[in-house]
């Protein structure tokens, strides 16, 4: 292949989120959803096993005439739990 | 393959499946696929098992005593090292 192969460099995409393995972070997920969690496991289609997760869910409040008059959220918290990468749109260490 | 292996580990567990469409579905997981086709026991609903395809399922609340972080881990490492060769 091309390059030394060093465990530790970052080569591929996945790479950046093997770094992550055992730390918190930040999951953007489909349905306008985000998740904050301790990140265990992940697999190529991005299923993810994350630990003291905390869920939030935007709901957008919309009249009748279809204007947005607010984002509420609402939050949730799970002790582990696998995610379905097919729902996944980004991960990323939290904003600290 | 890796999460194949976590599910497997996982059956006669007590699980939450969250749905894509929001339900939820409480029971003793008794089996798992490849695709992550689900099987449950003991739901509390008007039907006592059931069967659920894999790609509808949002999340899959896991007792937190069932789970190796560690093992799990290195499981990951592992599987995405040889994704490579």
């Amino acid at each position: 292949m091309d390059g030394p192969d060093i465990p530790t460099s970052v080569n591929e995409p996945l790479d950046l989120v093997k770094l992550s393995l055992s730390e918190r972070v930040f999951v953007k997920l489909r349905g306008d959803r985000t998740l904050q969690g301790v990140l265990h496991a992940y697999d190529a289609h991005m299923n993810l096993v994350l630990s003291e997760v905390e869920e939030t869910v935007s709901i957008i409040d919309v009249s009748e005439d279809g204007v947005a008059q607010g984002v509420r959220t609402a939050k949730r918290n799970m002790d582990m739990l696998f995610v379905r990468g097919d729902a996944v749109i980004m991960i990323a260490p939290p904003s600290s | 393959m890796l999460m194949f292996s976590v599910f497997k580990t996982l059956t006669e567990q007590v699980v939450t499946v969250e749905l894509k469409n929001d339900l939820c579905v409480m029971g003793t997981l008794k089996s798992v696929d490849q695709f992550l086709n689900i099987r449950l026991d003991n739901i509390k609903m008007s039907v006592k098992n059931c069967f659920i395809r894999g790609s509808v399922v949002r999340y899959v609340q896991i007792p937190r005593t069932a789970v190796d972080t560690t093992l799990l881990e290195d499981a990951t490492r592992r599987e995405a090292q040889e994704g490579k060769k």
